[in-house]
């Protein structure tokens, strides 16, 4: 009798049940992989579509923008795009995992080995998400939400209640914070908060507002300069928004905590794409080879996974074309992270494994060393642009035949100039181009909050540091402000800080009267 | 390990109120695919595979803060095969690196393409027509219409509707609370043991207790086992279902034609056009309406679906035959009052000299009062005739606005804009 868990493309539960098991096995007693117990949810593509929209989470509140995404994703699966049989498990205890009823067995067991130890472990021992999220409670956390939502609805009508979700939308990049650890989610402290919280927040807003009404104050105390507020600049606008903006009524306050709560939620996820998804691919190349070594996967299972895999972890050279319809067209579309991910992880396995002298040059502490410990470190203390500052090796980006330009308009108008090669005088200098490319908060605009204005019609100001003379895109300022608008009810202003100190009103809303 | 695995697919796909929240916002661009399919002369169609519709950026975009060109930018790509640093390379059109401009959405300028189902092409064009004046009768012919339906799941029935799934779970809980697997797996020890001592040639005392022992015991087991049957009685589970009755709304559609020789083939065929949108109409919303056809040249006949659509004949005019067949077939087959009646003419305003006041007599005595809504539309031909006024004078005169329209249909492309204001929904009161 055939040791195979299946030789079949059909598989049936049976088959998932048993793979699941020995892979759990392997994971634990060979790698000592830490995972959260999985849930595997079998769904039609249809099913998984719509998930996709809603990144992943089993429970998320209705919105059109989801709709349109779902249409999306529908129109990529349809065209062949067959890593979206991989990309969907969230951080979340347990942690939920997607399997495409289409999928045949092979894939099936692919994408356990992807998503339920590769990705499992990543969530469970990566600091980032340690730290800032809430696995345990975020699917409690959204479903409080969907149904918050869906009695605002009820209660304001569904349009009112949607437009406002736009608004809030449109920040929500800038509802995260960058620098402070927020508070852990927790479901029963959120109901019972609730109530407490409309008054206070309300009562607070009123304070805030009522003493700075003109005309209440004596002459002496209006001659003392102003006191700023905030003292200080606020990164995160919702945040900002949520507890001083002064009309809003307490439903609408908490709409916004929700959609802060859920950008904050996946701000870790953005930080550490190459690495998780590379840990997964590589855990997936790992634990499907052991199965064949352990003979319970066939050749032809093995060849089927191999080619899916070669085709998602595949990075097209930057002229990369192929010819369609007879016509050439450009298909390189930026560094694929599972591909850079999965190379460096298996660079960092071969450092450790087989160092060359260079290895040892470079990475003195990690050459030679356990490779499966200097693994887990590095998946549990990096994050992508850190990881990688610290391990991107010479070998690396020679495979990868990784070349860097520079872009300054004013040292030269017509050209770009290539800065950097893989050779021995360009890693060091490659690799820090290289990570600063995958710092999120330096790459998303610096925008804070500046100043309200009290004493007389209470603007709103945002500044816009630039760095690196990089200037805001204007027409999608605009559109965000008149976003603002909404959400503040009063005059919004944005402002741009150039390098020389100088500043310049980018976009206001309302437009001032004889403005453009 | 306490993984777990869940079966979601009967949930059923894809979130319907996203995907309806969706196209509220979309709406307008959605109307306007529409219209454009039927002008494009597809009415015939059956949009099975759905309809593209591209919807400019602007419209549904979500904007959010983000970069825009200029600025000291650095960037790092795979795949060098000629390049030196130092080495200058003319900057793409629209500058930066790879990108162009960023759209409000951060994408590319593309305008976001989506693809409206055969079923949401169907539901946009029907959308807020209906049959006017339906009055929805409940029960009240004879022969009561009801239907079936699935009522969940009852433990006596008839063995047709055995729920085998279920019956075995039931009979799999009831076998582990008593221990079947645990009894067997003991009964095969037993037995084992057993089978080894009776083969010893020699049993001592100590044996001999045993074997008796264990003969005991495994009588004892195999009674227990008995006890513990694969399936019972009381495992079978059955599907259960219940009668639920339905009101219908009893409907009859006359669809008119006019096939005589002043309708050319161009005629004809926008005359088919709307009778094809009509019954597609018809059945899309409502599923008993009934269907007579008849066409007409100087006698008037009553045919099945595909002669209608398909007949070749030709020959003079004299529409009044069409009315009065009409009126016959309601008294003789749709007399009762659980009828709603409906009647849509199409012709090119032509006629018998004359007899166009036979017809608005026939409309105003015996037709229009027993109808909910008659339609004519009158097609291609600008020169409004005799038949036109009279209807004309029907519609000001005999007091039957509510219950009578008629149109002018110029060309192909109006059908559509005409049919809708036909089969408009009114404004509830």
């Amino acid at each position: 009798m055939s040791k195979y868990i299946t030789e079949s493309s059909a598989w049936t539960v049976e088959d998932i049940k048993r793979v699941n098991m020995e892979i759990w096995r392997i994971a634990k007693e060979k790698y000592g992989l830490d995972t959260f117990p999985n849930q595997l949810e079998i769904t039609t593509a249809e099913q998984m579509i719509d998930k996709y929209s809603s990144i992943g989470l089993p429970v998320y509140y209705h919105h059109w923008s989801l709709g349109k995404e779902a249409e999306n994703t529908r129109r990529s699966y349809l065209a062949g795009d067959t890593s979206l049989a991989y990309e969907l498990v969230i951080n979340s205890n347990p942690c939920i995992a997607y399997l495409m009823e289409e999928n045949t067995s092979a894939m099936q067991f692919l994408v356990i080995a992807h998503a339920c130890y590769g990705h499992n472990s990543f969530f469970k021992g990566n600091y980032l998400f340690r730290q800032w999220t809430s696995p345990d409670a975020i699917v409690d956390y959204m479903l409080f939400a969907k149904h918050y939502i869906a009695e605002c609805e009820e209660k304001y009508g569904w349009e009112d209640v949607e437009y406002f979700l736009d608004s809030c939308h449109a920040l929500k990049n800038y509802g995260v914070d960058r620098y402070k650890h927020p508070e852990p989610l927790s479901l029963e402290k959120e109901k019972a908060r609730q109530d407490e919280r409309t008054e206070y927040l309300q009562s607070q807003v009123n304070e805030l507002w009522d003493r700075t009404v003109p005309g209440r104050k004596k002459t002496s105390e209006i001659k003392k300069e102003p006191v700023r507020f905030p003292s200080e600049p606020q990164e995160n606008l919702l945040y900002f928004i949520e507890k001083n903006a002064p009309f809003l009524d307490p439903w609408q306050r908490e709409l916004v905590r929700i959609v802060r709560k859920v950008a904050q939620y996946f701000y870790p996820q953005r930080q550490t794409k190459v690495m998780n998804e590379g840990w997964a691919s590589f855990w997936h190349y790992t634990l499907m080879y052991d199965l064949y070594d352990e003979g319970l996967i066939t050749d032809g299972f093995m060849i089927e996974w191999l080619k899916s895999h070669a085709g998602v972890t595949f990075q097209p050279a930057y002229n990369e074309t192929v010819i369609v319809n007879g016509k050439e067209i450009g298909i390189y579309n930026g560094i694929n992270p599972y591909a850079l991910g999965i190379n460096m992880w298996r660079d960092i396995q071969r450092i450790c494994r087989t160092p060359t002298a260079e290895d040892k040059e470079w990475f003195p502490d990690i050459a030679g060393s356990d490779w499966l410990a200097t693994m887990k470190f590095a998946m549990e203390n990096f994050k992508d642009e850190s990881f990688i500052a610290q391990y991107l090796s010479p070998k690396v980006m020679r495979d990868m035949r990784l070349w860097s330009i520079s872009d300054d308009p004013n040292k030269d108008k017509d050209n770009v100039i290539v800065n950097a090669i893989h050779n021995e005088d360009g890693y060091r200098e490659l690799r820090r181009a290289f990570a600063k490319q995958y710092d999120v908060g330096s790459n998303d605009p610096d925008i804070q909050v500046w100043n309200v204005d009290f004493r007389h019609d209470r603007t709103l100001t945002l500044r816009h540091t630039e760095h690196d003379d990089r200037p805001l895109h204007k027409g999608t300022a605009e559109e965000v402000l008149k976003h603002l608008y909404q959400l503040w009810q009063c005059p919004v202003r944005l402002e741009a800080v150039k390098a020389d100190g100088k500043t310049d009103i980018i976009a206001e809303c309302p437009k001032p009267l004889g403005k453009k | 390990m306490s993984d777990v695995i869940v079966d979601k697919r009967d949930q059923g796909g894809g979130s319907h109120v996203n995907r309806g929240r969706f196209m509220e916002r979309v709406k307008p661009w959605v109307a306007d695919a529409v219209k454009k399919a039927f002008d494009s002369g597809s009415i015939t169609d059956s949009h099975q595979g759905g309809v593209d519709v591209t919807i400019p950026k602007k419209g549904i975009q979500e904007p959010h803060f983000q970069h825009g060109q200029g600025g000291k930018r650095e960037y790092v790509h795979p795949g060098n095969d000629r390049w030196t640093p130092g080495d200058k390379i003319p900057r793409p059109r629209g500058g930066g690196g790879t990108g162009s401009d960023p759209s409000p959405d951060g994408e590319s300028e593309d305008d976001f393409q989506f693809h409206l189902t055969g079923k949401e092409f169907w539901d946009a064009v029907f959308e807020g027509l209906e049959l006017p004046n339906l009055i929805k009768t409940q029960l009240t012919s004879n022969i009561e219409e009801y239907k079936w339906v699935r009522a969940g799941i009852t433990t006596a029935g008839s063995p047709s509707n055995i729920h085998l799934l279920r019956s075995y779970l039931q009979s799999l809980g009831r076998r582990m609370v008593f221990g079947k697997k645990e009894k067997q797996a003991l009964l095969r020890e037993l037995e084992a043991e057993l089978e080894t001592l009776l083969a010893v040639k020699n049993p001592s005392h100590g044996e001999a207790e045993r074997i008796s022992t264990l003969s005991e015991d495994i009588a004892a087991l195999k009674k227990k086992l008995k006890g513990i049957p694969f399936i019972d009685t009381s495992d079978l589970r059955y599907r259960q279902y219940a009668k639920e009755p339905e009101p219908t709304a009893k409907a009859v559609m006359f669809c008119v034609m006019d096939i005589s020789g002043s309708m050319t083939e161009t005629r004809k065929n926008i005359a088919k056009l709307f009778f094809i949108l009509l019954y597609r109409f018809l059945k899309y919303h409502y599923s008993a309406v009934e269907m007579v056809f008849i066409k007409h040249h100087t006698a008037a006949e009553e045919v099945d679906e595909k002669t209608f659509f398909e007949s070749t004949e030709s020959g003079g005019t004299i529409v009044s035959t069409a009315l009065t067949l009409m009126a016959e077939i309601i008294k003789e087959r749709y007399g009762s009052s659980d009828w709603n009646i409906y009647g849509a003419q199409a012709s090119d305003g032509e006629n018998w000299t004359g007899n166009s006041l036979t017809c608005k007599v026939i409309l105003k005595e015996n037709i229009l009062p027993l109808a909910r809504y008659f339609a004519y539309v009158q097609i291609e031909q600008e020169k409004k005739d005799e038949l036109w006024y009279q209807y004309l004078n029907l519609w000001e005169h005999a007091g039957f606005k509510e219950k009578f329209a008629m149109r002018f249909i110029r060309e192909q492309k109006d059908i559509y804009p005409v049919f809708h204001e036909l089969f408009k929904q009114k404004e509830k009161a």
